[in-house]
């Protein structure tokens, strides 16, 4: 099968003084009925990514397919791909049904066609009694919506969504995030989102793409990224992590044996076609990771301090080998860990929990 | 706590500021005042009457200047505007071009040339056609005006331009509209308030033009202004005045129009 959307070296400068480069080398290919993330802080390219393939910016080099058919030469107006604005964008001078039919009329589909697909997509986004207002006149949510179902109404292969629930607020956007996927899901129709927000991402996403200063540096499913980040970068963008040195020992496909500063020594996971020898760098969720006495733990150190918060416990750890380390537990009213501030424990965790780091 | 600077207080600030008004209003107030004026002097009140508006309206070659010069002021407005709104869509919505600022000043090129010297060069140069041709009709005049109303339209059409949203029209290409409906459907809605304060301005600003007007003119061709400064030369009576009063009018009606346009919101 051939991707929806295949993107292969892509390149991005914008000429200055001196020139800046927002997409380094950029390959992605996008399923069909998939929904795709783009995540990363802000500047990594995302935006400059979605333009190129919306054609609102040329690629400095690269290909841009869809569908086997190369995009290059094809300007924004024909290509069956539709964009919600991260300004919404929606046009001032008309309606909020002007506005989502505009799409369908530029294509030349006749009158009642178009009324049809417009009530059906107020419907959609529970916009209808709010057909006839300005654009000015409704509030941040509803623009959204309308922006929606603006670019849902001419049914795109593609649909590109540049941040588009940044504006809202937290119960809002929540709302918006499972409407969103509802969406997705029964139009069928492939979502290339854009977000800064890795909970947002992680909660969303078929796939996503982690993107840093203009390259793409792990794409796989939310539980890929979030169990077993290929790098650091990734480990430390999404969600808390920590740090563990340790040394490779043994190493057969992904499972590797690692040697920690204990000396004791734990099966890891090694990335996909890594090939990594010595000195290496381990991440371990503080919640995959539990207290133990000091001889029964991997790590020994003393008990910092303790940080309720209602659902779970932080609970942090100065290790023996200098570095700090943090384990989060899950609370329950009849169950407490037994320690306390000062005592000496040990840092557990099962095979296969740590994942090494490529650097 | 030390007081904040404040121009107010400094000394003379009072005075300075009324002397300034009444140079600047005491002859338009005076000139007003005097159109209504029973008797024929622009200096001895006699008491109030309609008598030189009514006389201006009457007379035969007030008549002809007006319609001349809002002949000139309508083609010469439409067609800088017109012209205005193409430059500033070039200099707004293409992408930087090598030299776009040398493209910029020549546009702006009539508020920087001296007026007399544009009126000598247009004197001269449409002497030439006129050997060559033999026409001489008021086609020399409007594309004179033309030439100068062009910058007064172009700017607050390419401010409006500028202020306006590129995501607008981004967002019409994304929903398959080509260049010229994204043009017809987008900018151009948005940009109206922008084009008609162009255009206003550059009318009155072809309406009150003396000196390009009188160097380009041929035998005949008198616009209100002009033929006021011709009659200023003979005898002058309040007629003038009223004239400058009607035209002092229309002007701070335009002027007043332009502001409320130009703050239009979309
Ligand atoms: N038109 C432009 N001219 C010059 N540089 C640009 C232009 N657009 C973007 N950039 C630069 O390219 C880089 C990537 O920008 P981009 O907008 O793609 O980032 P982003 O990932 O979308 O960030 P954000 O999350 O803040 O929206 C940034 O460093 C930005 O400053
Ligand atoms: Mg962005």
């Amino acid at each position: 099968m051939t991707a929806a959307i295949s993107v292969r070296n892509l390149r991005k400068v914008y000429p200055g003084t001196p020139d800046v480069v927002a997409l380094a080398d950029a390959s992605i290919d996008i399923q069909d009925n998939e929904f795709f993330t783009l995540l990363g802080p802000s500047g990594c390219g995302k935006t400059t990514l979605l333009r190129m393939i919306a054609g609102f910016e040329h690629p400095t080099s690269g290909t841009l397919t869809m569908h086997g058919e190369d995009l290059s030469d094809l300007p924004p107006y024909k290509r069956p791909v539709n964009t919600v604005f991260q300004s919404y964008a929606l046009f001032p001078h008309m309606t909020v049904a002007q506005n989502i039919g505009f799409g369908l009329e530029m294509l030349g589909k006749p009158k009642a066609e178009i009324k049809q697909t417009v009530d059906e997509m107020m419907e959609l986004v529970k916009m209808t009694e709010m057909a006839d207002r300005q654009t000015g006149q409704i509030s941040g949510g509803q623009q959204q919506r309308v922006a929606l179902a603006r670019a849902l109404a001419p049914r795109p292969r593609v649909l590109l969504l540049d941040e588009p629930l940044s504006a809202l607020d937290f119960k809002l956007r929540k709302d918006m995030q499972l409407e969103l996927k509802r969406l997705q899901m029964e139009t069928g129709i492939t979502f290339i989102f854009v977000t800064h927000d890795q909970e947002e991402a992680l909660t969303m996403s078929d796939r996503i793409a982690v993107m840093s200063a203009g390259t793409i540096r792990q794409i796989g499913g939310p539980r890929d990224i979030y169990d077993h980040p290929a790098e650091r970068f990734v480990a430390d963008f999404i969600g808390d992590t920590n740090f563990v040195p340790a040394e490779v020992a043994t190493h057969k496909g992904t499972d590797a044996d690692v040697t920690l500063s204990s000396g004791k020594v734990v099966t890891a996971r090694m990335p996909e076609g890594e090939q990594m020898q010595g000195k290496v760098t381990l991440a371990v969720r503080p919640e995959h990771a539990n207290i133990s006495t000091e001889a029964e733990g991997l790590l020994p150190g003393t008990l910092s301090e303790v940080v309720y918060f209602g659902t779970d416990t932080h609970y942090h750890v100065a290790l023996d080998d200098g570095t700090g380390f943090v384990v989060r537990r899950q609370n329950r009213p009849d169950e407490t860990s037994g320690f306390s501030t000062g005592d000496r424990i040990g840092v557990q965790f099962a095979p296969g929990v740590g994942q090494v780091l490529r650097d | 706590m030390a007081k904040r600077f404040d121009i107010q207080r400094m000394p003379g600030f009072k005075t300075i500021a009324a002397v300034t008004f009444v140079l600047l209003y005491m002859p338009i107030f005076l000139l007003v005042i005097y159109s209504f004026n029973a008797g024929t002097s622009i200096a001895i009140w006699e008491g109030f009457s309609w008598r030189w508006y009514v006389s201006a309206w009457d007379n035969q070659q007030v008549q002809d200047a007006t319609v001349r010069s809002l002949i000139i002021a309508f083609w010469a407005s439409a067609i800088s505007t017109t012209l205005a709104v193409l430059a500033a869509l070039a200099t707004t919505r293409t992408p930087k071009f090598k030299g776009q600022s040398a493209v910029f000043a020549m546009i702006n090129q009539p508020l920087m040339v001296p007026e007399i010297v544009t009126a000598v060069a247009l004197l001269i140069f449409f002497a030439m056609i006129k050997v060559a041709t033999g026409y001489t009709g008021l086609l020399y005049l409007i594309i004179a005006h033309t030439a100068f109303c062009i910058p007064f339209a172009y700017l607050p059409i390419r401010a409006r331009l500028t202020g306006m949203d590129l995501a607008l029209e981004q967002a019409a290409a994304d929903l398959y509209a080509p260049p010229f409906r994204v043009f017809t459907r987008i900018t151009l809605p948005q940009l109206w308030p922008g084009i008609l304060a162009g255009a206003m301005l550059a009318f009155v600003i072809s309406l009150d033009d003396v000196v390009i007007t009188e160097f380009v003119k041929s035998a005949g061709q008198d616009t209100l202004p002009t033929y006021m400064l011709g009659q200023l030369r003979r005898v002058v009576t309040p007629e003038v005045n009223a004239i400058s009063t009607v035209l002092l009018g229309i002007s701070v009606t335009m002027v007043v129009a332009f502001t409320a346009l130009s703050k239009l919101k979309t």
